[in-house]
């Protein structure tokens, strides 16, 4: 690896660390959500270093819709407005800061403690496709037990955020004349 | 660029993730700081697959990992929703139902 892309790398990093400190120091919503987007992006392009190139863009590609999802409920829960006010919304701030140095310096000691092995064969020459096949191959189970998990997602989110199911207009049995705050029909 | 420098720079976003989804009230605010958590995961288990074992197990942990940041998002943004409608709110403190 070239000093260049060395040089790159910790900057990245850098950035990564300063931009998701920026996503609650800055004073309004909206500008953390772009400070958490700059974190994400910049991680992802760390990822595009180490070689997994599916992975980094997959990242980089969700991580910019999900700020975009995240403006959509800004404009939902808080207005447009009150997103681009200071605000300053937190609790146990010295509790969260010391588990959080706390955590860092335990995990700092720990990667600087251990000893490291050396690195155990070598890298494909194309790590998308070595990914692709193992998914289709050997690693199918995996996603097999995703899919039916990431379905549950759904009907449990989509039952979550259903502001009237079937359930608030007949009652639990299903049974009887909807409970419809407007009576619906042509009147027969 | 070295196991143990994106190992650190994963614990520091972690440790920032950990702050916000301890110490933040809005909703929205806490699922960042988690996706911050789950990003450093992420980044930490990219560098242990270049630097330890480039084999195909660790992206595929990796994508398992990435799926479970879905779902959180998913999860959470429900959740918010229905926070919202029933409470007229999207702090955690005034979420207290379980609690009480």
């Amino acid at each position: 690896m070239s000093v260049v892309a060395d040089v790159a790398f910790w900057v990245l990093g850098v950035l990564a660390v300063l931009a998701g400190a920026a996503v609650f120091v800055v004073d309004s919503m909206a500008r953390a959500t772009y400070a958490l987007a700059v974190s994400f992006v910049a991680v992802g392009l760390q990822v595009l270093f180490l070689q997994q190139t599916y992975v980094g863009v997959v990242v980089i590609l969700m991580m910019v819709m999900e700020m975009a999802i995240m403006a959509v409920y800004m404009v939902m829960f808080m207005g447009m407005n009150p997103a681009l006010m200071p605000m300053s919304m937190v609790h146990d701030k010295r509790l969260a800061l010391a588990a959080a140095i706390g955590t860092f310096l335990v995990l700092a000691a720990g990667v600087l403690l251990v000893d490291w092995p050396a690195r155990r064969g070598s890298p494909p020459p194309d790590a998308t496709r070595a990914l692709g096949e193992a998914l289709m191959g050997h690693k199918m189970l995996v996603m097999t037990v995703i899919s039916p998990v990431m379905v549950a997602t759904i009907v449990a989110g989509v039952v979550l955020a259903s502001a009237r199911t079937r359930y608030d207009r007949y009652g639990d049995d299903l049974r009887g004349a909807p409970d419809d705050p407007q009576p619906g029909g042509v009147g027969r | 660029m070295t196991l143990e420098a994106t190992l650190l720079i994963a614990a520091a976003i972690f440790a920032v993730g950990l702050y916000g989804a301890i110490s933040q009230q809005v909703v929205v605010m806490v699922m960042m700081g988690l996706e911050l958590m789950i990003n450093a995961v992420i980044l930490a288990g990219a560098g242990f697959w270049w630097f330890l074992a480039p084999d195909p197990t660790g992206q595929v942990l990796l994508m398992l990992v990435i799926a479970a940041m879905t779902l959180e998002m998913a999860m959470g943004f429900a959740v918010a929703t229905l926070l919202h409608r029933r409470s007229e709110t999207d702090m955690t403190d005034m979420a207290t139902e379980l609690k009480e």
